[in-house]
This record gives C-alpha cells, structure tokens and sequence, in this order.
C-alpha cells in the first residue's frame, strides 16, 4: 500500500505541478490541487501505465480524491 | 478605411533574438539564425539546418505546468502576445472590445507527431485528451484572450505563409468596422519537425546547404536554393486612433492600406509575373490614396527560393515602375529563416521598427546577385534612411497574397 501511495503521489505531483504537502488522501483532484477534466484523463492514463491495470471509464468517473485513487489500485492490484 | 487604425504594441520571439530590441539590434548587425537542426535528429533528412530559436527556456517565459499544455507554437504567441500587451498597456479598456487573432500555418506539428507515434506504438487508448486542443491551429488566440481576458473577436487565420499577415488585416477590417477597439493579432509558427522538415524538403523547397548553414539563406542572390525553416512570433497591437488618443497610449505606427488576392494559378508555385502580388500591391496603394513613389521600404516576402525571388522583383517592377529603382527592398528572413506562418507578424513589427528608428535591416549572404534581382536589396550591411510608409509582403501556398502599408505616425 505504501508502495502505490508513494507512486501515486509522484505521478501527481508531475501531472499538475504540485507540492507533496498538498498531495493528501482527502485531497479532490478537481476542487484541492488544481486538475481539470482533461487533467484527471491523462492521471488516468498514468496510473493505467505505471500499475499494469486497465481503469474502465465508470470506474475512472470515482476517482476524485488522492485517496479514492489510491484505494481503487490497491484493489485492482490485488485482484490481478 | 472607417476609422484609422494605429499600433500601440509589439512583440517578437525569433531565431534572431527573443524579445523585439534583442531581435533588432540583431537583425541590424546582421546576426544570422541559421544552423544545424538540433530540435530533432535529421541524420536522414534531406535538409538538415534551421532556424531555431536557440536560447528559449520554457520557465524563464511560461508556467511549466500551463507550458505542458502548449504545443511550442502556442508558447511561442504566449511570449510574443504578452510583449506586446505589456508594452501597449491596456489599463482598463473595455475587456469585451479587445480581440484576438494569431495566424498560424500549420499549428501543433510537434504535438501531432509525438502523439501519432504513440497511436502507432501503444495504441488509441494512448493518445493524450489534450492531444487535439493543443494540435488545433487556433489555440493560441484562445490561450492568449485567457491568459489576458480578452473577449472581443477571436480566431485564427490559416492561409499558409501569410497568415500572419491575414490576421492583421483582419484584425484592422475589424477594428476599422467598428466591430473592437483593439486587436491583439499576428502569427506564430513552430514546426521544425520531422515529418514537417521532410515535407518541405521533398517538395524541393527547402535549401540542403547542410554544410554551411550560415550562407543558406541567401534571398536575391544567384546562389539560392530555397528557404530555410524558421520559427517564432510576431505580433502587434493594434488599435482605433481614437481610441488610443483618448487613453493617452504611445502611438508607435499607423496601418496605411492592405491588399488581399489569390494568384489562381498553382498549389505551390506562384503565379510568374507575380500577378496576384501585382494586384495586392496595388489594392494596399489605393487603400492607403499613395503613389508608388511614398513607398521607402519594401520588406519583401523574399523566402529564397528560386522562384519567389524572382516573381516578387518582377511583380514590384510592375507596380512601382522607375519608382521600383529608389526604394529599398531587403529581405530579413536571410537572418531569420522563413517563419512560415509567424512570418507576417514578424516582418510588420521589423517594418515598424525600421520606420521609427530610419535603419533598414540588411540582406545578408547577397554577395553575387542575381541579375533579374536587380534593386537596392540592402546587400549585407544596414542602411539608413527617412523612412515615411514602409510595405510589407507576405505570400503562401495556395496563393494567399497579402501586401500591408504601414506609415508613420503624424498625428
């Protein structure tokens, strides 16, 4: 877990620019650090890429917040 | 024209120099900007020089994390826009009444490329979302008027090598109707790419002057053998006379007359005589109530390519007569390569700062001219001179003509 957490927050802090601090598990993609819809598309496509997984577009639309991510590959990661 | 149409900003980021004063200090000392492509590896291009420009750091001028979401000719217009509206000082005009439009002739190549490759290598499900807003030509009139919040008139205008210059006189039409106050406009260009540089070097447009970069660019002379790709922004602020009276800005030009033609003749070839240029010329003249003997300097389209040359001395022959023999027409893309769609924007900010400071830029590698460029082409070295109306010319594939007037300001 704390593996996919450390990547998760390196692949946000590249994609939007942003320190580590405001990279918390309650921070919103969209409201806390920034990201716009094209933004959460690409972090998509980047946690897609770095953790092997694929993320169906429904599944895609949950993920808000650092922490919903986060949960969701640690998930898809053990289920594999 | 309704209303008179003044310029009251500029900016410029090309191989010469970023940044308009940097840009002319070089251009009159005659730096080159030509040299070996080093954006991309052209080991197996036929063509393997350009005109880069070299000493651009993304984060000296941009955002880095806004900057990502830039293809590099969008970046390019950022710096060139933001020059310009700094040095027009816009204070609190009216937002709703400034617009935007950057001409671009090709738009996101370096984008366009890289995602393809990953089309190609990992698949659809691979290619960026931000793939066609930073591809589409027109994003960098969008980004600017959001970056700036300007929200009067905002496009782009695509007419090859003189978009730039489209969008400039578009942009005066605009203002002139009464449809903006102000205009943020010019052109912009970045496609020293592979499959770019490969295109046009495969239409045989290109100079393969691979092993002495610095003497490729070589407009007039006998030696020529095409252009060499450039790339940058030029772009100028123009404005109701009125209206920059009244908010008391510093006047740095006055729009003269524009003329606007299709040669209808070939894709790529123009027109022999230069008839379509012939016309333009002449519309601008008329537009402008001047005679050809009002003219002081052309800054000519002058890309160095065989045919170009030629044609447009003919075509300005033809229009200007004995008159053709006292003026002088230089060609500053021996310096800065050919901006392709920038190079409107650019050359009508170096013909307004030729007409306020009275140097002409020089034409440099003309050494062995050829015999049917037979005017004062400025051959290497700067000139000075009272200049009053300086016309500047821009031709694209397709053959778009545009000739624009500028004069000075005299109140």
């Amino acid at each position: 877990m704390a593996e996919i957490v450390n990547e998760v927050k390196q692949i946000i802090e590249d994609k939007l620019g942003v320190n580590s601090e405001q990279i918390t598990m309650e921070a919103s993609f969209i409201d806390d650090l920034g990201a716009d819809s094209l933004d959460i598309v690409e972090l998509v496509m980047d946690f897609e890429d770095k953790f092997d997984v694929e993320i169906p577009d429904e599944a895609a639309e949950g993920l808000r917040t650092v922490g919903s991510a986060v949960e969701y590959l640690d998930k898809a990661l053990a289920d594999k | 024209m309704q209303r008179r149409i003044v310029v009251t900003g500029m900016g410029a980021i090309c191989p010469v120099g970023i940044g308009v004063s940097t840009m002319w200090e070089g251009l009159l000392a005659g730096r080159n900007g030509v040299g070996p492509i080093t954006l991309f590896d052209p080991a197996e291009h036929r063509t393997k020089i350009a005109a880069e420009v070299s000493d651009y750091k993304v984060a000296d001028h941009l955002d880095p994390k806004e900057a990502k979401r830039m293809d590099r000719f969008t970046q390019f217009a950022m710096v060139g826009a933001a020059e310009a509206i700094k040095q027009a000082e816009l204070g609190d005009s009216d937002r709703n009444r400034i617009g935007v439009i950057i001409g671009s002739g090709i738009g996101g190549m370096n984008v366009y490329e890289q995602q393809h490759n990953l089309l190609r290598d990992k698949g659809a499900r691979r290619v960026s979302p931000l793939f066609i807003p930073m591809m589409i030509g027109d994003m960098a009139a969008g980004l600017v008027s959001i970056e700036h919040d300007l929200r009067g008139p905002n496009y782009c205008t695509v007419s090859a090598c003189a978009s730039g210059a489209h969008a400039i006189g578009d942009s005066a039409l605009l203002i002139a109707n009464g449809m903006a106050d102000v205009m943020v406009c010019g052109g912009t260009e970045a496609t020293i790419t592979p499959m770019a540089v490969a295109g046009f070097a495969n239409m045989k447009a290109m100079s393969t002057r691979n092993d002495e970069p610095e003497l490729a660019s070589r407009p007039f002379d006998k030696g020529r053998d095409g252009f060499v790709i450039g790339e940058g922004a030029g772009i100028v602020v123009l404005e109701d006379l009125e209206h920059a009276v009244a908010r008391g800005a510093k006047i740095l030009a006055e729009i003269r007359g524009f003329g606007l033609t299709g040669d209808a003749y070939h894709m790529t070839a123009p027109h022999p005589e230069g008839e379509g240029a012939v016309r333009a010329m002449r519309a601008a003249l008329a537009m402008a109530q001047m005679q050809p003997t009002d003219i002081d300097y052309i800054n000519a389209h002058g890309t160095s390519t065989p045919l170009n040359d030629k044609g447009e001395v003919a075509a300005v022959k033809q229009v200007f007569g004995d008159a053709a023999y006292d003026l002088r027409m230089g060609s500053t893309k021996s310096m800065t390569g050919h901006l392709l769609g920038a190079a409107g924007g650019l050359e009508t900010v170096i013909s307004i700062m030729a007409l306020q400071s009275g140097d002409i830029p020089p034409t440099i590698n003309l050494t062995d001219p050829d015999p049917d460029c037979d005017l004062d082409h400025v051959a290497n070295v700067a000139a000075k001179a009272e200049l009053k109306a300086v016309l500047s010319n821009s031709f694209g594939f397709g053959g778009h003509n545009v000739a624009l007037i500028i004069g000075r300001y005299e109140g």
